[in-house]
């Protein structure tokens, strides 16, 4: 198998199982949390707070009042990470070739340039983070395999789509589909582990929000 | 004075030949200088390609045809008629091609085969198109299946050229479900030099530059893992392209000839294969350097590259999966929400039964434990 047969296969088949898993693990998932549900909390609100829900998944996406100052690594790589992967993701033109091939929706990309130098900066802060969690005995000691592998799993697509970009290391075309590899794995492992947040984060946010307004604690 | 410098040329040898045909050494040198930049050779020995080439005897050369549509044959023939290329390829002693020599039949054969006596262990066998490994009737010559006629000529071949992605690669007769069960010309011989000169069809200076290489060094020039030289394939269209600017500027071209394409701006989205083709259409070009099929307007197709043709839609952008659907995905889905609901159901019931299983403990039953 030469590396075009392997990129084919990687675009073909092997993309078609992850998307399937993925698309399939997202939607069991989100029936399972959904489904769950709790019991209707039929105490009478100590405050009558509309809308706590929704502020809090805006208010709980900035940091709080001296926080920055207190942990600024984990905030500010924290941010630097997620914008620079949302961009990579999102605005490079191929992939949004991608997006437009299964959704028949597309939109303007950025310029190669611009989504390299978000690459650039979500690796950095990835490593920076991880520097933390090691150094940090508190983050240490809260972190398992499962932390460690979703780090992994997101850090493999950005890093080998940049060697691909780049050429570095192996011939082009190998690289690409070994970026597709990696991105077929995230695929698969994102609805079973900690990376199921992309889809729950705001869910969390918004129960946490309504719950504690109940409760008098608005947002 | 120069036309006397070629006329000093040894008789029987390419010298001559250019001789012969008013090519003077000036000319000659030119030749010789382009040549080695493009085999990526020091300038140095462009003189000593000149004086290796002038000097060499007439190499004979044997071409086999197989399972090919003689485009490979036509493009390195006619497109530089009548450049230098074509001159040197006019003094090599082309001693058997179907389509290029004027005997047929048994006399055809029996050229064949005294080329191969009288040049044994010396003489250059081209190939173009790939070989049927399934019935030998699929595709024979003077009764002689195509298997049979490559591994009776290679034996005795210096050197072996695959020509076009089919003797290279297998090619189009090779693209699934492969009816003839063909195969390239490395997967049958494994004892000679082969240089693979992909393409469909390859460019011509490609085939001048393995000659020259040949005729002045005795040698094959630099290989790559797919037995391509370096120094052609080295890069890809991608890497190498007018119009890659624009992709790094992420401006495209939607459709074919739209105001954007006619700007000259990435034809990525049209399905090029530019970034995974390893050839020098952009920078050698075509039609004695008028242009390349991405300067007309088309992606590359990815011609040179092995099993290209196999390698998903060719107006699909690389980056689209080659047979992913969205109604795929919405099959997906539905068989997501349907485990959902088992699981939704079985945590349910799970909880159902702890409610139900749940014993309440009064204050009456607790009892201190002694210590």
């Amino acid at each position: 198998m030469n590396h075009l047969d392997l990129l084919t296969f990687a675009r073909g088949s092997a993309l078609n199982w992850a998307l399937i898993i993925f698309v399939a693990g997202v939607v069991l998932r989100l029936f399972e949390i959904f489904g769950l549900s709790r019991k209707t909390d039929l105490a009478k609100p100590r405050i009558d707070s509309p809308g706590s829900g929704w502020r809090t998944m805006l208010t709980r996406s900035i940091p709080p009042q001296g926080m920055v100052k207190r942990d600024p690594v984990t905030y500010i790589a924290g941010y630097v990470f997620h914008l620079g992967l949302f961009l990579a993701i999102f605005f490079f033109a191929p992939h949004i070739e991608f997006f437009r091939s299964i959704t028949g929706l597309s939109w303007p990309a950025l310029p190669s340039a611009l989504v390299d130098a978000s690459v650039v900066a979500a690796i950095v802060a990835l490593a920076v983070l991880l520097a933390h969690r090691l150094n940090n005995p508190v983050k240490r000691l809260l972190s398992t395999f499962s932390d460690y592998l979703a780090w992994t799993v997101t850090l493999l697509p950005l890093l080998t789509g940049y060697m691909a970009y780049h050429h570095l290391m192996l011939e082009y075309t190998l690289m690409l589909a070994l970026h597709l590899f990696s991105v077929e794995l995230l695929l698969v492992l994102l609805p079973f582990t900690k990376l199921f947040h992309t889809f729950s984060v705001f869910v969390s946010r918004w129960y946490n929000g309504d719950f504690f307004g109940r409760k008098g604690v608005a947002s | 004075m120069k036309q006397k410098q070629m006329m000093d040329a040894l008789p029987g040898t390419v010298g001559e030949g250019l001789a012969q045909r008013g090519v003077d050494r000036r000319e000659f040198l030119k030749f010789c200088t382009a040549m080695t930049a493009m085999l990526a050779l020091p300038p140095s020995m462009a003189s000593v390609m000149a004086e290796a080439i002038a000097r060499a005897r007439r190499q004979s050369v044997i071409w086999l045809s197989f399972q090919e549509c003689t485009g490979c044959t036509e493009s390195i023939t006619r497109s530089h008629s009548p450049t230098l290329e074509t001159l040197i390829f006019d003094l090599i002693s082309l001693d058997y091609h179907h389509t290029l020599q004027a005997a047929s039949g048994a006399a055809a054969e029996h050229a064949r085969e005294q080329a191969m006596k009288d040049n044994d262990g010396k003489y250059l066998l081209i190939v173009d198109g790939s070989i049927p490994m399934g019935d030998p009737g699929y595709s024979c010559i003077a009764g002689i299946s195509n298997y049979d006629m490559l591994v009776e000529t290679a034996k005795g071949a210096a050197a072996i050229v695959a020509v076009g992605t089919c003797a290279a690669y297998g090619g189009i007769p090779k693209a699934d479900p492969n009816p003839t069960g063909a195969v390239s010309v490395s997967d049958i011989v494994k004892d000679k030099p082969i240089i693979n000169v992909p393409g469909c069809p390859p460019i011509p200076v490609v085939m001048t530059g393995v000659l020259a290489h040949f005729l002045t060094f005795g040698s094959i020039p630099e290989l790559d893992a797919l037995g391509r030289p370096k120094s052609f394939y080295g890069e890809t269209i991608h890497d190498r392209c007018y119009r890659r600017p624009f992709y790094d500027q992420g401006k495209f071209a939607e459709t074919f000839d739209d105001e954007a394409a006619r700007k000259g701006w990435c034809l990525f989205k049209l399905g090029c294969k530019g970034p995974v083709t390893y050839n020098a259409c952009a920078t050698t070009k075509w039609n004695e350097g008028t242009s390349f099929p991405i300067e007309s307007g088309h992606g590359c197709i990815g011609c040179s590259e092995p099993n290209f043709w196999d390698a998903g839609p060719l107006y699909k952008a690389l980056s689209m999966p080659v047979s992913g659907t969205g109604s795929m995905l919405g099959t997906a889905a539905a068989a997501g929400a349907a485990v959902g609901v088992a699981v939704t159901w079985y945590n349910r019931s799970t909880k159902a039964q702890a409610k139900a299983a749940h014993a309440k403990v009064t204050v009456q039953e607790l009892t201190r434990e002694e210590k």
